[in-house]
């Protein structure tokens, strides 16, 4: 499987890459940017010299752009609407009774 | 006319201080002008290495030295962080870069003056990233989520830029009556062009109108200039610096310090590229291109390699 776009005509094989940091082990990771290199490898390289010269994070990964499938606009509404009138999903739907004494 | 469902939608998602994405429509005008700003923004970092970079090699001591080289890298990367913001908008870096190699796009008026001695440092660091912070501070709340981003990020690195600057002068106003005087010298130099990079003031401003119906920004010109100006005038005199403005006075009123005439004339000469360095730093980021031809095509064998690899694996 080869996700990359074909290179343009001027020989440019520069893409895209989507930046996540992993600031400490076990902690999610987080989109701090992008960087745009020829391949993964140098993506990595690029951005660990610019979104990590000073922190030392327990990991980097990088996405090309294009990898990456979105939500659209459009179809928000209907996307997310089923989650609204759950509310039995949420522990404030239920009720204890009273004198049952507290977790702690 | 009817208007627009999807640019009616537009502004109210600005007027509720929603966060534009790039994947959201927003109209054209503002594609153009965030384009133009963020890439001027990012061009003024690139060649903004320049008259720091003038000194790395001549630094006074090893502390100075690490300091200069750690902040003009911080410099790249933010040319990076914003290139790859404008990215979202649907130029490539190239294209952009391209239009400043050629001198088609603007960068901040400021880096076309010369760093004649080391005092100019300590001035760049404590005035120039002074500024630039003020005018980042509220691009980082602007209303293009990419380029507000990049702005929280790049705001946190440039307190480390205005503090190692304030060393410097600090340092060399405790000096001998030289260094003193270098740093006075350096100070004349500086004051006035910086006051000039908040823009001309927003009656005479092209842009700043609709830059602020964008919500793009969100301060007037003139707004953040007095800001830097109170800020910079009590610094000054607590640094025993002398600023260099007759008519500076302190208005009891207000409590802002009130200075005299700008010379609008000098920032409209400097930005169409009559200033001292126009040339010279346009040649050196040309240069630089020209010398880094091997690295980007040795990068781009070595990815054509890969995919090669890759195609014949599967």
């Amino acid at each position: 499987m080869s996700s990359a776009p074909p290179a343009r005509a001027d020989g440019d094989f520069t893409e895209l890459f989507e930046v996540f940091v992993q600031e400490k082990a076990g902690e999610a990771h987080q989109h701090v940017g992008s960087v745009r290199a020829a391949g993964p490898s140098l993506a990595l390289q690029h951005a660990r010299d610019v979104y990590a010269r000073r922190s030392s994070p327990a990991s980097i990964w990088v996405v090309p752009t294009a990898a990456i499938t979105a939500t659209v606009d459009a179809d928000i509404a209907s996307f997310f609407e089923p989650a609204a009138d759950k509310a039995y999903r949420h522990p404030q739907f239920y009720r204890v009774p009273k004198d049952t004494p507290e977790e702690s | 006319m009817e208007p627009d469902p999807k640019e009616a939608e537009f502004f109210r998602r600005l007027d509720a201080d929603e966060s534009i994405e790039p994947k959201d429509w927003f109209p054209e005008r503002y594609r153009k002008q965030l384009i133009r700003m963020m890439s001027q923004h990012a061009h003024s970092e690139i060649v903004g290495m320049l008259p720091e970079g003038n000194w790395i090699t001549r630094a006074p001591t090893f502390r100075r030295k690490i300091g200069l080289l750690a902040k003009v890298q911080d410099e790249a990367g933010h040319g990076l962080y914003l290139y790859s913001a404008a990215e979202t908008l649907g130029i490539s870096r190239d294209e952009m870069y391209q239009q400043l190699l050629q001198g088609q796009a603007k960068y901040s008026h400021i880096f076309n003056y010369p760093t004649l001695s080391w005092a100019d440092i300590g001035m760049i660091g404590w005035l120039v990233d002074g500024a630039a912070i003020i005018n980042q501070t509220m691009l980082a709340k602007c209303s293009y989520g990419p380029y507000a981003r990049a702005m929280v990020r790049i705001c946190k690195e440039e307190n480390f830029h205005k503090k190692q600057g304030m060393e410097i002068v600090g340092t060399l106003m405790a000096g001998t009556p030289e260094q003193r005087r270098m740093a006075q010298e350096a100070f004349d130099r500086w004051w006035w062009p910086t006051l000039m990079m908040f823009g001309v003031p927003d009656q005479a401003s092209p842009n700043s109108a609709e830059l602020t119906r964008f919500k793009i920004k969100r301060k007037s010109n003139d707004e953040l200039r007095q800001r830097y100006i109170d800020m910079k005038v009590a610094q000054a005199h607590a640094f025993g610096l002398v600023v260099p403005d007759p008519d500076l006075k302190f208005d009891d009123a207000t409590g802002h310090w009130r200075i005299g005439p700008i010379d609008w004339n000098e920032f409209y000469r400097v930005l169409q590229g009559a200033g001292p360095c126009n040339r010279e730093r346009l040649e050196a980021r040309r240069q630089a291109y020209a010398d880094g031809a091997w690295v980007r095509e040795a990068a781009a064998a070595f990815e054509k390699k890969r995919r090669q690899k890759e195609e014949t694996a599967a």
